[in-house]
């Protein structure tokens, strides 16, 4: 099975505000808050790191979740984000100079 | 993960109210203009409105227009400044024509070749940034002057960190205070209940500006229902409250997400700029993590402003 690459996209602005994480797409404006574990996702998406080791080093290691349940979430949650150009999603890794690793303060 | 569509219908809903109220009596232009031309116009006066301590002269001809400015504006008239923003003012005869199929006029803010142009039926403008000039075509209409103004202020201040809000403002013990709220949530009625001590600054449009580590509310001459221009005034911004009315008067807190969505949401916005947009989030996060925040519920008599001090 290939491995999952992510990255967060040059064409959102996101912020840590309270606690959660907000972001937002500059492309169609949708606004996404996000819990704490699409937080961690979100944070992990370096563009190297595969999502499958996200899951099980970050997701796994911080909250109570079985891996399978945490793989299939995740992947749902990637999705979605890839979706509205929040995320960018490659079965390879992403190179650090693509536009791919916007600002998360 | 909660999902919100939000910012979409915020593009739609901040048009300033004057535009709308004006609607049916659009006029809309049908010559070009020349964008590009960069000679000022010859026999030109000369009038410097300043908002939010930021001059913009205007450089026009026509003696109504003028004189439209310097009533409209008048508290807010300065000596013209070499480093404000000109802009030459072409005034053109009206034609009436009908509104679109949709009846509506729609604005149109971009950005080409490095300037940023607007446009809506009663005006054409463009603007250039590093520069600091732009060109006017409109009627003497008071609603395109306002407009092109606020549009001007817009883009200016998001790339310093400030904004335009719809809300209502005021200042009192020295200290400013922002009340955000849509049509209808008590903005006009706030104010008309505000005490002999309070400046008011607006009761439609809030101009909020940053200077370091701390935001400025500064009076607008932008009115709403209370028809009346803001104080020319400018104070430290003490809190933001998001109005809303109710039976009693009372504050409560609002988790920093829903009140980021209700900042973004009254945020005045015009272009569907992926740049803009990315400033004027992280102007509305800054600003929301220096300044307090809460929810204003009011019953509208003067009791209210009790909790505001």
């Amino acid at each position: 099975m290939p491995e999952t690459y992510i990255a967060r996209s040059p064409s959102i602005a996101a912020r840590l505000l309270g606690g959660e994480m907000m972001v937002m797409s500059a492309v169609d404006s949708t606004f996404f808050t996000l819990n704490e574990v699409a937080t961690v996702i979100w944070q992990s998406a370096d563009g190297q790191t595969p999502l499958s080791q996200i899951v099980v080093h970050k997701v796994c290691q911080e909250f109570e979740v079985a891996p399978d349940d945490a793989r299939a979430d995740a992947e749902h949650f990637v999705h979605e984000l890839s979706q509205h150009g929040i995320l960018l999603v490659s079965d390879q890794p992403i190179p650090a100079t693509t536009p791919g690793t916007a600002e998360h303060k | 993960m909660v999902v919100h569509r939000m910012f979409q219908r915020l593009l739609s809903k901040v048009r300033p109210v004057s535009l709308r109220v004006c609607s049916s009596e659009y006029l809309r232009f049908t010559w070009k203009m020349n964008t590009s031309a960069t000679e000022p116009l010859t026999s030109a006066q000369e009038l410097s409105v300043e908002i939010g301590g930021l001059p913009i002269t205007l450089r026009a001809t026509d003696a109504n227009f003028l004189a439209l400015i310097e009533s409209r504006y008048s508290n807010y008239l300065r000596a013209p400044v070499e480093t404000s923003f000109a802009f030459d003012v072409e005034v053109r005869p009206d034609h009436l024509l009908p509104p679109d199929d949709d009846g509506e006029n729609e604005l149109r803010v971009w950005l080409e070749g490095g300037q940023w142009r607007f446009e809506r039926g009663d005006f054409r403008a463009c603007m250039d940034p590093a520069a600091r000039t732009g060109r006017i075509l409109q009627s003497v209409s008071p609603y395109a002057i306002d407009s092109v103004l606020r549009i001007v202020h817009t883009l200016i201040q998001a790339s310093q960190g400030g904004f335009l809000l719809h809300g209502a403002s005021a200042i009192r013990n020295g200290r400013a205070f922002l009340f955000s709220g849509v049509s209808g949530a008590g903005k006009t009625t706030i104010s008309r209940l505000a005490p002999p001590d309070a400046i008011l600054l607006t009761d439609e449009i809030s101009y909020v500006r940053r200077q370091g580590d701390r935001y400025l509310a500064c009076g607008t001459p932008f009115a709403g229902e209370l028809a009346r221009p803001g104080e020319n005034a400018m104070a430290p911004i003490e809190h933001l409250y998001f109005l809303s009315k109710g039976l009693d008067n009372r504050t409560d807190p609002i988790a920093p997400a829903d009140a980021l969505r209700m900042l973004l949401r009254n945020i005045l916005f015009f272009a569907e700029d992926a740049e803009l947009v990315k400033m004027v989030f992280r102007s509305a996060t800054e600003f929301l993590g220096r300044v307090p925040f809460s929810r204003l519920t009011f019953y509208p008599d003067q009791r209210v402003w009790d909790l505001i001090q």
